[in-house]
């Protein structure tokens, strides 16, 4: 433990270098516009803006990309509050109480009460990750090929548990997100796989052509059914606001505590900040002694979600550094990032990349706060970029989601590929097919095979490998019981009943 | 498709039940695929373990199973008498009024480059959807190209697709 405090301090001393200090900056700005604008979101914008980090080193790329994603997460909010728009699906809750506020001339105190909580949210997350994420390291330093496969099973049956999708349509979009995985080589035996004679397809199908698809031409395809035409509150918050408004928060610690923890036991099992921010809400709505008012513009509203849903988002980067398995989409482009600065994530991170890790963790640290004193600064700003029409806006996002697609692998194909993925984004989200789970599916779909493989190869193919020791036979067990967790709940509910 | 005629909203539509119906096909058509490749790999053992195919083969399966199961709750499930609309015409029409630009596009970039094609797509855009004049529509259409041809070929060094017709070879980026 005392250890790991003066790794942090080391970490500091990475972090606080001016350029650092100036890409956390740029990122946190950045990111905040990217959560302002429908069509980008913090997976999509980072792995738009990810070939520009090619020439950095590790650390300060992954500062600027992780403070872009926490400014993406501040910025759906403002969205929210003023247009009763979510940027990002993780705000749509902050909607409900945000924007009657800001109907009653509250958009200020909504606004500074939203901010504060999302940051009390990821410093909350953020130190869960400073002592529990080395610990976490450490223990699976021991993992075999078959403990890692345990743990993707794991990860894959949380969706079908913790999902609010049918659980078949989940099961259908992360296996098709498996299928896409292996197209392309296989690693282990030279073969070409499910390429029908198609050459260029012997490169695979990248993830991150499908999250700028999925999230950015998907996304647009949607706000134009919708017919977006943005008529918002204007809001300037003045420092009187904000203090009056950090004088009421302290009076919802019971919200924020309940939120937090709500948010980071989402977000290291993959469910994520959506499901966490509508959890939390409703929670705080049942137990709240002011639940009743709820969506008349109650600043507890406010909080609960806001909290909930920026701790998921910064704890979902626990998993991945210390297991590399990312618990969201936008952790498993800040994964792809690492592979590409030729970082190998996983356990051993913490012991071979001392700076990198301990680097970003402090980075989390400052870029939350720098985030929150860019929020609260320079909101108008921001909430002009919305009056922008969309006429201009959706050209443009397209164009840069073309070029994002294109610096991937430097093939014309892929934009043709970002295409497909933007009409499936649009069917799916319509009929509740989740996206994360075919992301994560086809982010870790070789990982896991390989695994699997290890597991075999060890075994002679006894699935028992799988149940041969305490550690793994319990993941495993989590596993199962999260894969029939839809099934469990119906039974229980109807025993009860 | 055609039974949406039968369904009685007014403002008419695709509607959900045939949309989870295409969709599920689809998916279990992809299903089948992935099954009939991995097979044809081999979705067994060799001596040295698993077979290439043997992975994707219980992946390909399980994308048929879900999809049936898809298939029997909207076919046999409570939803199935809803009327209720995936996308109405006129949603629709705003969707292709996006969709067939950038498709459009696309085939530009593939033809023109990335950038000469950007400026046509955003000036076209919001001079034909957005009803902007032919001026402001091409300044804005060039300034963002310039921008990103300066960020990325100059600055960064990144180059990008110039297209099978370059037309911007005489600054000597290629």
């Amino acid at each position: 433990m005392i250890e790991d405090l003066g790794a942090l301090f080391h970490g500091f001393a990475v972090a606080l270098t001016p350029f650092n200090l100036l890409l956390m900056f740029i990122g946190v700005t950045l990111g905040v516009i990217i959560g302002v604008l429908p069509g980008l979101g913090g997976a999509n914008g980072i792995a738009i803006l990810l070939p520009l980090t090619f020439s950095m080193t590790p650390t300060s790329a992954i500062i600027m990309l992780s403070c872009i994603y926490w400014g993406a997460l501040f910025g759906g909010a403002i969205t929210s509050i003023l247009f009763n728009i979510p940027g990002e699906p993780w705000s749509v809750a902050t909607t409900f109480d945000g924007y009657p506020m800001a109907q009653q001339g509250r958009a200020g105190e909504a606004l500074t009460g939203a901010f504060t909580s999302s940051f009390v949210g990821a410093l909350f997350a953020v130190l869960l990750i400073t002592f529990l994420a080395p610990m976490v390291a450490r223990f699976a330093l021991k993992f075999g090929p078959p403990e890692f496969f345990s743990v993707y099973f794991l990860t894959f049956c949380s969706f079908i548990g913790m999902g609010k999708e049918p659980p078949f349509k989940i099961m259908a979009s992360m296996m098709l997100g498996f299928a896409l995985a292996a197209v392309g080589l296989d690693t282990v035996t030279g073969q070409p796989r499910l390429i029908f004679g198609w050459y260029e397809l012997l490169r695979g199908f990248d993830f991150l052509i499908a999250v700028i698809g999925l999230f950015g031409i998907g996304e647009i395809l949607l706000s134009m059914e919708e017919g977006l035409s943005f008529s918002g509150k204007s809001a300037k918050i003045d420092p009187k606001i904000v203090i009056e408004t950090w004088k009421k928060l302290p009076k919802y610690w019971a919200t924020s505590l309940r939120s937090c923890l709500i948010g980071c036991w989402l977000g290291i099992t993959p469910g994520g900040a959506t499901p966490a921010s509508f959890m939390s809400y409703g929670v705080a709505k049942r137990i709240s002694k002011d639940g009743a008012k709820f969506g008349s513009g109650q600043l507890e509203g406010v909080v609960a979600p806001e909290t909930a849903a920026h701790a998921a988002g910064t704890s979902a980067l626990l998993p991945m550094l210390a297991l590399g398995i990312p618990g969201s989409p936008t952790a498993a482009v800040l994964l792809g990032g690492l592979l590409i600065w030729g970082l190998q994530p996983g356990p051993l991170l913490f012991i071979e990349q001392k700076d990198f890790v301990w680097g970003l963790i402090a980075s989390m640290y400052l870029g939350n706060i720098s985030g929150l004193i860019i929020v609260l600064t320079c909101v108008p700003l921001f909430a002009a970029i919305l009056r922008v029409p969309f006429s201009i806006i959706a050209p443009v996002i397209v164009v840069i989601c073309a070029i994002g697609a294109y610096t991937v692998h430097n093939a014309m194909l892929d934009i043709w590929f970002m295409l497909l993925f933007g009409v499936a984004g649009y069917v799916f989200k319509k009929l509740a097919y989740p996206l994360a789970p075919l992301v994560l599916a086809l982010v870790l779909g070789d990982h896991a095979e390989n695994a699997f493989r290890q597991a075999m190869l060890i075994s002679q193919g006894d699935m028992r490998i799988f149940f041969s020791n305490g550690l793994v036979g319990s993941v495993m067990a989590l596993g199962l019981a999260m894969l029939f967790w839809p099934l469990i709940s119906r039974l229980v509910g109807r025993l009860r009943a | 498709m055609e039974q949406q005629n039968e369904s009685p909203e007014v403002a008419g539509g695709i509607s959900v039940l045939s949309a989870e119906i295409a969709v599920a096909l689809l998916i279990l058509l992809i299903g089948g695929v992935v099954v009939f490749d991995s097979y044809r790999l081999g979705a067994g053992w060799s001596p040295d373990g698993p077979q290439a195919g043997y992975f994707p083969f219980y992946t390909g399966v399980l994308i048929c199973i879900s999809s049936l199961v898809t298939l029997g709750q909207t076919l046999f499930g409570k939803s199935r008498r809803s009327n209720k609309i995936f996308v109405e015409w006129t949603a629709l029409k705003q969707v292709f009024s996006v969709l067939l630009p950038a498709t459009v596009y696309v085939l530009g970039i593939q033809l023109i480059g990335i950038y000469v094609a950007s400026a046509l797509y955003i000036a076209g855009f919001m001079r034909w959807l957005g009803h902007y004049s032919w001026a402001k529509s091409i300044v804005l259409g060039v300034i963002v190209s310039a921008v990103s041809f300066m960020m990325f070929e100059v600055w960064f060094q990144v180059p990008l697709y110039k297209g099978v017709y370059d037309l911007l070879g005489f600054l000597g980026y290629s």
